[in-house]
């Protein structure tokens, strides 16, 4: 690398020496960062802050899982649950408990020791064997605790979930600038905002640092050859574990915030299979194996299925005579569709947005 | 691929037992003890009598759905995670054509009620098969080899399949009735066994014996099972191990077919999701029985349907837990499971 200013030094530690790599990719990301950061003043609605808000989460939750998959080269289907565990510890500490920050840090710590416990359980037990087998484990895993959670509705509030206060300077009512603000009104919300918002910064700026260190470079070595990697004196198993346990570990945060920003959570929200299959199509369309995809995916993925819905409908509503054409574009059907580019992309383009985006500056600048 | 041949630990694979099941009796003892041992947690004879005729219908009909994945795992290394939508389709094509043979299947003779319930399954296979055939032309050929990819793939084609049937038989669950004669049960004593059960038992027990017949009896299924174990020397000497391949994938699509159909009449409902629903005891039973071993999976899936069963009466809220637990068990006792196939690749 060229020298840089000190500024320019002190950008690069903070995103662990890996910049983004390629002009368009960069302007892309800080168009998302700089989206996110002002959300609260350019997007001002209900509706627009709450997607914000979700990407900020699901960015951290897709972060960690590429982690996993395009790292370590090992699918995992039980990272909602993980996801499911850190949202279930914070919204049960805050119902039993009543609104308050002890109740949060309480209910989020308890989690994270659940959470590893399980991971370093899991992964001992079946990364050990083959990796394929790690697939079909935290696969029947993952569904056993979607029905346990469901069925301890005394404590869960089973397939309707829990509904809480969150503590008071995250409530809607809360008005510290009183009801003029700071150039918009600044509500409890927005402050929930921000506290999601800053704590996602950091756990991704987190994982970008794992996988830039040199543990993130015996993973990358696991993934291309595992045999070689252990041949070279690496435990291989004992790696794989650890990066489930922070993969775990982040994915439990990230369901954490999730409970916080909502003040909600049930099945749908965290535990659903189909947010493992949300995850699973932002990583693959941002891009596995680079952690910027992850920003990428979650945000092409939510608003995709925000503003998808909405556009299946007006489709709907047109065909509406013809048979077979209204129930392919009915809006419940949209997981069809993204199933379909899912597909499309395992096949052409496997390294996502991201990796379309680097690959074209090699071709350029030989 | 072939770097990694020396590492697999000879102590594990290479004593040839573990490639003979018939020399190896301890596994078939597991379920006899697994049914003896909930006698006494049950307490009541004739409830534990109901349920292990339950248990074993439902091994039987899991083992239908899984005998065809584990041995497209065994012979190419693919896993199928979209095994599933075989499975929700047979259950469809059973409402189809029970719903068109209406009259058969309400008349109040056994031999019509029979022959709707055969052509049901038969065009739940057929279909199902066809379908295999499809999906492994177009989603699986591309990706041959690489796991990751194929996990991704085939998940991905069973989001769309799961979809598409939604789209063409509208989101609700649909009841299936079964034919007339095939309803109520049987009391033998105090004992009640439900008729379709027994059905169910009976059919999975002519697969099994067709499956084996064919598997041990003819040259396909030793091209089969020797393509099982090794691949490439079955390929060296000149076999088209791609077109056997193809054919089994088929196969196995259709008795996933078959036993979602099977599957779907036990239930009396079917969902676009029940297929997804199921591939979790699928694979458990395949895991526990040891990946590519027909032999395994047909015992571990008994053992999963009445561990099922027993711990569906004993603590219902954790019936799939203790699934899993029975997993972890074996998994302690024989790391590549009952029956473990010697393979290639570590």
């Amino acid at each position: 690398m060229p020298s840089r200013g000190a500024k320019g030094d002190m950008l690069t530690r903070v995103l662990s020496g890996d910049p983004p790599g390629d002009r368009s990719l960069t302007v892309l990301l800080l168009v998302v960062a700089a989206g996110l950061l002002l959300a609260p003043f350019i997007l001002p609605g209900v509706r627009t802050l709450n997607v914000a808000a979700n990407i900020c989460v699901f960015v951290v939750l897709v972060a960690s899982y590429d982690l996993l998959l395009g790292y370590t080269g090992i699918v995992s289907f039980a990272h909602t649950m993980f996801f499911g565990l850190g949202g279930y510890g914070v919204a049960i500490a805050l119902t039993k408990l009543g609104p308050g920050w002890g109740a949060v840090l309480l209910g989020a710590a308890a989690a994270l020791i659940a959470s590893v416990v399980l991971a370093l359980l899991i992964g001992l037990f079946s990364l050990r064997v083959k990796a394929i087998f790690f697939a079909m484990i935290t696969l029947a895993v993952a569904s056993a605790f979607a029905i346990l959670a469901s069925q301890l509705s005394w404590l869960t509030g089973g397939e309707d979930g829990l509904t809480y206060q969150v503590p008071r300077l995250l409530q809607r009512g809360f008005r510290p600038f009183g009801e003029e603000g700071i150039g918009a009104v600044i509500t409890g919300r927005t402050i929930a905002y921000y506290v999601v918002f800053f704590a996602a910064a950091a756990l991704f700026l987190f994982l970008l640092r794992v996988v830039n260190s040199p543990f993130g470079r015996v993973l990358l070595s696991i993934r291309e050859n595992a045999f070689r990697a252990e041949a070279l004196g690496y435990r291989t198993v004992i790696y794989r574990t650890v990066a489930n346990c922070i993969a775990a570990a982040v994915a439990t945060l990230a369901g954490a915030l999730l409970a916080l920003w909502l003040g909600y959570n049930g099945p749908d929200t965290t535990l659903s299979f189909n947010i493992m299959i949300d995850v699973l199509l932002m990583v693959v369309i941002g891009g596995m194996g680079t952690l910027y995809g992850a920003v990428l995916g979650a945000t092409v993925l939510i608003v995709a299925q925000n503003y998808l819905q909405d556009l299946m409908r007006t489709l709907s509503t047109a065909a509406a005579g013809v048979p077979l054409l209204a129930n392919l574009v009915q809006p419940d059907r949209w997981l069809l569709w993204l199933g379909i580019l899912f597909i499309l992309s395992v096949y052409f383009f496997p390294f996502g947005i991201v990796g379309r985006l680097r690959m074209r500056r090699r071709h350029l600048s030989p | 691929m072939t770097t990694q041949t020396a590492h697999a630990p000879a102590s594990e694979n290479g004593n040839g037992r573990a490639a003979l099941p018939r020399r190896d009796p301890w596994p078939l003892l597991l379920a006899p003890v697994l049914a003896l041992a909930a006698l006494p947690l049950i307490a009541d004879p004739q409830t534990w009598a109901t349920l292990t005729i339950a248990g074993l219908a439902m091994g039987m009909m899991i083992f239908l759905m899984a005998s065809g994945l584990t041995l497209v795992f065994g012979l190419m290394d693919v896993l199928n995670f979209g095994h599933g939508a075989f499975i929700s389709v047979g259950a469809f094509m059973a409402t189809v054509v029970l719903g068109k043979l209406a009259v058969w299947s309400g008349a109040p003779e056994i031999v019509p009620n029979i022959a709707a319930l055969l052509a049901a399954i038969a065009v739940a296979a057929l279909v199902a098969g066809l379908l295999g055939w499809l999906f492994e032309r177009v989603i699986i050929a591309p990706v041959y080899g690489q796991h990751l990819k194929q996990i991704l793939v085939t998940m991905g084609g069973l989001i769309v399949a799961e979809q598409l049937l939604r789209v063409f038989f509208g989101p609700d669950q649909i009841p299936l009735a079964r034919p007339a004669a095939f309803k109520g049960a049987f009391i033998i004593g105090a004992v009640a066994i439900e008729k379709y059960r027994i059905v169910a038992v009976v059919l999975g027990l002519i697969v099994f014996a067709a499956m084996q017949a064919v598997l041990r009896g003819s040259r396909l299924g030793l091209l089969i099972r020797a393509g099982v174990e090794n691949r490439e020397m079955v390929e060296s000497l000149g076999y088209r191990i791609r077109r056997i391949f193809v054919l089994v994938f088929a196969a196995g699509s259709a008795l996933a077919g078959l036993g979602g159909a099977m599957w779907g009449l036990y239930q009396e409902t079917v969902t676009a999701g029940m297929g997804m629903e199921m591939m979790v005891s699928i694979f458990i039973v395949i895991i526990i029985g040891g990946l590519g071993s027909v032999g395994g999976c047909f015992l571990a899936a008994l053992l999963v349907g009445l561990t099922a069963n027993y711990a569906g009466f004993l603590a219902p809220k954790l019936a799939l837990g203790c699934n899993i637990l029975l997993m972890a068990l074996i998994l302690l006792w024989r790391p590549q499971g009952l029956y473990a196939v010697a393979r290639r690749e570590g």
